[in-house]
C-alpha cells in the first residue's frame, strides 16, 4: 500500500494541492487589480497634467509607478510560469560629465550643477523609451485581459496562467530594440575601457622612450661629439670616450629591450603564449609549474592580454604574497579561453587595493572576459580568467554537427537531387535534341508535345535547387546559429 | 677550422659580421638571409661553425633558432652561435637539450666587443660553449633559492657564472683577476657542492653545469 502510493501516480492530493496554488496564484493576480485600476485614473490624471499643463515634474515618478508594477507582474510570472520575461528598459543614462571648465552642459545652455542636465536626461531617457509605452498600454489593456480570461483562471488556471504570460511578454518583454541598445551600451562601455586602457599604455611607453632611450641617445650623440673634437688632440682620451660611448649604446639596447618585452613580448611574438608563459614561468623566483592545453593559436589581441594578465599575476603572488610555487594552467573550453593561475602564497589579495588586478580586469573587459579571485587569508590564492568566444569559432568541434533535423534533410536531398535533375531533366532533353524515340521512364516524354519541353525545364529547374539546398543549409549553419543567438526571437514587436 | 656560414636579414649587420670576421682570418662561405637557406647551407656546406640570427624570414619568427635546432638533430654536434636582440632561458635549453657541445647564444650587442664576440665564435668552433652572461643571470637567479647554490660564496658564484658562460679557467682567472690555481680550486669546491662529477675537460664540465642549472628551477 505504502509502496504504490510512492511509485504510482501522483496522488489526489498532490494534484488538489496544485490546483490549489494555482487558484491562489490567479487570484492574487486578479486582487492586483485592486491596485492597478486606481493606477490608470491617477496616471492619466499624472499624464494629463504633465503634457497639458506643463507639470513635467510629474512625468518621471509616474513612469517609475508603472515600472515598478511591470516588474512586479514579471517577477510574479517568472516564478509561477517558469517563462523568463526580460525588462526591456533602455539603459539609464550616465551621469552628467563636467566640462574643462567645471560647467554641465545641456544642449546649448550650460549649468554650474549637474542636477538640471541629469534631470534631462532622465526625462529624455523615460519619454523615448518604448517601453515606457508598451508598459502603459499593458496597464491599459490588463483589465481587459483579466477580465477576458476569467473564466479560463476559474476553470483551467494552469492554462489562464500560462496564456496570461505570454500576453504579458508580449508588451512587457524585451523587444529586439531593447535587446540592441544595452548591448550597444554594453559594447561602448568595454569599449571605452579598452582605448583608456590602451592610452594608458601609449602614455607609458612614450615616458619609457622620452625618459630612457631618448635621453640615452642624446647622451652618446654628445659624447660622439666630444670624441670628434679630442680625436686629433688627445687620441687617449678619445678612446676612452668610444668605449664610453659603445657601454652607453649596450645600456640603451637593454633598455629598448625592457620597453620591447613591455608592449609586445619578443617570444609571444616567436612561439605564441603556450612558450611565453613557459618563458615567463622560468624568469620567476618562485617554482612555475605551466599547463596549456590549446590546439592552435589564438588570435595576437587575445594571446597579449591573456599574457600580461598571467604575467601581471605571477609577479604579485611573488611580490606581494610571498608565494613559493604558483601553476598555471591555460585551457579552452569550446570557444571559450580560460586561464587559472594558482600560487601558495599568503592569500588575501583585494582587487580594491588596487595591486594590479583591476589593471587586468580593464585588459580583459575588451574581450568581455571576467575575473574571479579567490584569496582567503593565508591562502592559496586562485585567480580564474574566462574570456568567452575569444578563440576563433572552427576551434569548436561540435559547430559543423547539424542538428538532425537538418541533417536528414541534406540527406534525402542528396539522395534524390538527381533523379529531377539528370533522368528527368537532361537525358530526355538529350533524347529530344537528337531525335531519339525511346521513352522509357522519362515523364516528360510520356506527355503531350506541348508539356515536355516546359516539364524538361521545371525538372531541371527542381534537381537544382535541390542541389543548391543541399549544399546551402550545411554552408550556412554556423551563421544561422549566430544569428538565432544575436538576434532577439520577436522582431514583430517594436 | 674556419669556415663560417652567417645567417642575417639585415643587411648592414650582416655586412658587418662579414668584414669583422673575414679581419680575423675566417672565411665567409656564405652569407644568407632567410631560414629555408640557413637549412640548405647549414646541411650542405657543413661549416665550422655558423652566427644565426633567431628571427629570420619568412615568417620572422623564430626561423633560425628551429633551422639551427634541425641541422643539429641530423648532424650532432655542428657548431651553431645563435645571436638575439633577446635572450630567454627557453631557447637556452633548447639549444643545450642534447648535450653536445659547440653551441652558443649571445645577445647582438656582444658584437660591440670584437675581441669577446671573435673568442665566442672560436670557442664554440672549437666545440666549446658561449652563453650569454644574461642568461646565466637569469639561470642562477631561477636556482637561487635552492640550497646547494645558495651554499656557494659570492667568489664560487662569479667562477660559477664565468664557467656557465663557457670559459676556461685560463679565461676566468684572468676575467676575476686570479691565480689559475685558485680558480682550479674553486671549480673543485663548486662542484663538490653541486654534486657533479669533476672533470678536466673545459667543454664538457660547462656542459655539466649547465645541465645542473637546466635540471631545476
Amino acid at each position: 500500500m505504502y509502496l504504490s502510493a510512492v511509485t504510482g501516480p501522483p496522488s489526489l492530493s498532490q494534484t488538489e494541492g496544485m490546483l490549489l496554488r494555482r487558484l491562489g496564484q490567479v487570484t492574487a493576480l486578479l486582487a492586483l487589480l485592486v491596485i492597478e485600476v486606481p493606477m490608470i485614473l491617477v496616471s492619466f490624471v499624472m499624464l494629463v497634467m504633465s503634457v497639458a499643463m506643463g507639470m513635467v515634474f510629474l512625468f518621471p515618478p509616474q513612469v517609475r509607478m508603472i515600472r515598478w508594477l511591470a516588474e512586479l507582474n514579471r517577477r510574479l510570472l517568472r516564478a509561477w510560469t517558469g517563462m523568463p520575461i526580460e525588462a526591456p528598459y533602455l539603459p539609464k543614462p550616465p551621469p552628467p560629465v563636467p566640462g574643462p571648465d567645471g560647467m554641465y552642459r545641456a544642449d546649448r545652455t550650460l549649468y554650474r550643477t549637474p542636477r538640471v542636465p541629469a534631470w534631462n536626461d532622465r526625462w529624455k531617457w523615460l519619454l523615448t523609451d518604448p517601453a515606457t509605452w508598451r508598459d502603459g498600454l499593458w496597464l491599459l489593456l490588463d483589465p481587459l485581459v483579466k477580465g477576458a480570461l476569467l473564466p479560463l483562471f476559474v476553470l483551467a488556471p494552469e492554462l489562464g496562467l500560462r496564456l496570461y504570460a505570454l500576453y504579458s511578454n508580449l508588451l512587457l518583454g524585451a523587444t529586439a530594440a531593447s535587446r540592441l541598445a544595452s548591448q550597444v551600451s554594453h559594447l561602448k562601455r568595454t569599449r571605452n575601457l579598452a582605448t583608456d586602457s590602451q592610452a594608458a599604455e601609449m602614455r607609458r611607453i612614450e615616458r619609457d622612450l622620452h625618459d630612457g632611450t631618448q635621453a640615452r641617445l642624446v647622451a652618446i650623440g654628445m659624447t660622439l661629439g666630444a670624441i670628434e673634437e679630442l680625436v686629433d688632440k688627445d687620441p687617449a682620451a678619445a678612446k676612452a670616450l668610444v668605449s664610453k660611448a659603445r657601454d652607453a649604446s649596450s645600456d640603451t639596447l637593454a633598455e629598448l629591450r625592457r620597453v620591447i618585452r613591455g608592449i609586445h613580448p619578443p617570444v609571444l611574438a616567436e612561439r605564441g603564449l603556450g612558450d611565453a608563459v613557459r618563458a615567463l614561468a622560468m624568469d620567476s623566483p618562485m617554482q612555475v609549474t605551466v599547463d596549456v592545453d590549446l590546439p592552435h593559436r589564438p588570435e595576437a589581441p587575445v594571446e597579449a592580454a591573456a599574457y600580461f594578465a598571467v604575467s601581471e599575476l605571477l609577479s604579485n603572488a611573488a611580490r606581494h604574497g610571498d608565494a613559493r610555487t604558483a601553476a598555471v594552467d591555460i585551457s579552452s573550453n569550446g570557444s571559450d579561453l580560460r586561464i587559472t593561475v594558482t600560487d601558495d602564497g599568503m592569500g588575501g589579495a583585494d582587487p580594491a587595493k588596487g595591486s594590479g588586478l583591476s589593471g587586468i580586469e580593464r585588459r580583459l573587459a575588451a574581450f568581455d572576459g571576467v575575473l574571479a579571485l579567490h584569496s582567503p587569508p593565508g591562502g592559496p590564492t586562485t585567480v580564474t580568467m574566462n574570456l568567452p568566444r575569444a578563440l576563433p569559432e572552427y576551434w569548436l568541434a561540435d559547430l559543423d554537427k547539424l542538428p538532425r533535423r537538418k541533417a536528414i534533410m541534406v540527406g534525402i536531398l542528396w539522395a534524390t537531387a538527381w533523379c529531377p535533375t539528370f533522368p528527368q531533366g537532361f537525358v530526355p532533353a538529350i533524347f529530344k535534341i537528337i531525335g531519339f524515340d525511346e521513352k522509357s521512364w522519362f515523364l516528360a516524354l510520356h506527355l503531350p508535345e506541348v508539356w515536355q519541353w516546359p516539364t524538361i525545364i521545371g525538372m531541371i529547374a527542381v534537381g537544382l535547387i535541390m542541389h543548391t539546398m543541399a549544399i546551402r543549409i550545411p554552408a550556412t549553419h554556423n551563421r544561422e546559429r549566430w544569428m538565432a543567438e544575436a538576434t532577439p526571437s520577436k522582431p514583430w514587436c517594436l | 677550422m674556419n669556415r663560417v656560414l652567417i645567417a642575417e636579414d639585415l643587411y648592414l649587420l650582416r655586412d658587418g659580421l662579414v668584414h669583422l670576421l673575414q679581419a680575423h682570418g675566417f672565411t665567409v662561405v656564405a652569407a644568407v638571409e632567410s631560414g629555408p637557406e640557413l637549412l640548405k647551407g647549414l646541411l650542405e656546406l657543413r661549416p665550422d661553425v655558423s652566427i644565426v640570427d633567431v628571427r629570420l624570414p619568412p615568417t620572422f619568427t623564430d626561423e633560425g633558432l628551429q633551422a639551427a635546432l634541425a641541422a643539429r638533430k641530423s648532424v650532432p654536434g655542428l657548431p651553431i652561435l645563435v645571436l638575439s636582440q633577446h635572450v630567454e632561458q627557453l631557447y637556452a635549453r633548447e639549444l643545450l637539450a642534447d648535450g653536445s657541445g659547440g653551441i652558443g647564444y649571445l645577445l647582438k650587442d656582444r658584437v660591440f666587443n670584437a675581441e669577446q664576440f671573435i673568442d665566442a665564435v672560436r670557442r664554440v668552433a672549437a666545440g666549446g660553449t658561449a652563453m650569454d652572461p644574461e642568461v646565466i643571470a637569469k639561470l642562477l637567479a631561477s636556482n637561487a633559492r635552492h640550497e646547494p647554490l645558495a651554499a656557494l660564496t659570492p667568489r664560487e658564484r662569479e667562477v660559477l657564472e664565468a664557467m656557465a658562460e663557457g670559459r676556461s679557467n685560463a679565461a676566468i682567472s684572468q676575467r676575476l683577476y686570479l691565480s689559475e690555481s685558485a680558480v682550479a680550486k674553486h671549480t673543485a669546491n663548486i662542484f663538490a657542492k653541486l654534486g657533479l662529477a669533476p672533470s678536466d675537460d673545459d667543454n664538457r664540465r660547462v656542459l655539466a653545469v649547465l645541465a645542473y642549472l637546466n635540471s631545476r628551477g
